[in-house]
């Protein structure tokens, strides 16, 4: 694909990232972070958050599934993947890590594993994404071109 | 190197002329690589460390290297309140700021630190115009 294209096609998938919700502010705020001193801190610090997450998601998993749910260490782990969701602007995690706790509070077994199966769902679609912006990225550069600022 | 971001370079530079070294306290690898960046864009020298623990052992090796320490309230073994007393019980560290960072806003909370002598609470997640602002007041 012509350099041109891939630019449009940047601009096109990010400006849709940011309407569907899927990113929010504070992900700008860490691609203003990112200059020729730190070429790659977006990537590193998502793909820190790629790591956690996963993590998380298996100890949440486990944890709901034994015959006595810790709520506490549930919710701990929830609160966890809130907080980095947050950190890097995946909202639409974060949002459902808030009905999350809730369910937790009120110790509500399935209502926890709904929260987890779209959890699961949302981070696996942000990941999606963001790895074909990352892509997108690559192409651009390696095309001679630079990467659209969109802030 | 100038930064491209909204960091405004405002911390940089001691009276030595060199780096301000601030050490950031967080058990998140998320958190901690975002705290690091936004304090590298200001042009100050980070180390970040991942408990209370490990931060005291730092600052019994550096302390008087370190300018400024910004820790995460919730931490697993030691909470960012505790590492704040301890710095602040201690003859040869209790001149060094404290900034606690959390992620809920919890009032007591909040005002528990400041009395115990945090400079500043900051709200996660943590945005770059947050750290100017404590930057800018905290090392002068």
């Amino acid at each position: 694909m012509e350099l041109g294209s891939l630019q449009r096609r940047y601009i096109d998938f990010t400006s849709a990232l940011f309407r569907e919700g899927f990113l929010d502010n504070q992900y700008t705020q860490l691609q203003q972070l990112q200059d020729e001193s730190n070429p790659e801190f977006v990537l590193e610090v998502v793909t820190l958050f790629f790591e956690d997450s996963e993590k998380l998601l298996d100890e949440l998993s486990r944890t709901l599934d034994q015959q006595v749910v810790d709520y506490k260490k549930v919710d701990a782990h929830v609160h966890q993947l809130k907080g980095s969701s947050a950190s890097i602007g995946a909202q639409r995690v974060k949002n459902v890590c808030m009905a999350f706790r809730n369910c937790c509070e009120e110790r509500n077994q399935e209502g926890c594993l709904r929260c987890l199966q779209q959890v699961r769902q949302e981070y696996f679609l942000v990941k999606s994404k963001l790895e074909t912006l990352f892509r997108l990225e690559k192409q651009i550069l390696a095309a001679g071109g630079s990467v659209p600022v969109l802030w | 190197m100038s930064s491209v971001g909204n960091g405004d370079g405002c911390c940089a530079g001691g009276s030595d002329g060199g780096q301000r070294h601030v050490l950031a306290v967080d058990d998140s690898s998320v958190d901690r690589a975002v705290i690091a960046g936004i304090l590298r864009s200001s042009k100050l020298r980070v180390t970040a460390v991942d408990s209370g623990k490990r931060a005291l052992e730092l600052l019994g090796l550096e302390k008087k290297d370190v300018s400024m320490i910004i820790t995460d309230y919730w931490m697993p073994e030691m909470t960012g309140f505790e590492l704040l007393k301890r710095v602040k019980e201690s003859s040869e560290l209790k001149e060094i700021p404290v900034v606690i960072m959390s992620s809920e806003n919890v009032p007591n909370r909040i005002t528990r630190c400041l009395e115990e002598g945090a400079e500043e609470f900051l709200l996660k997640p943590i945005r770059p115009s947050d750290v100017s602002r404590v930057c800018s007041r905290v090392l002068k």
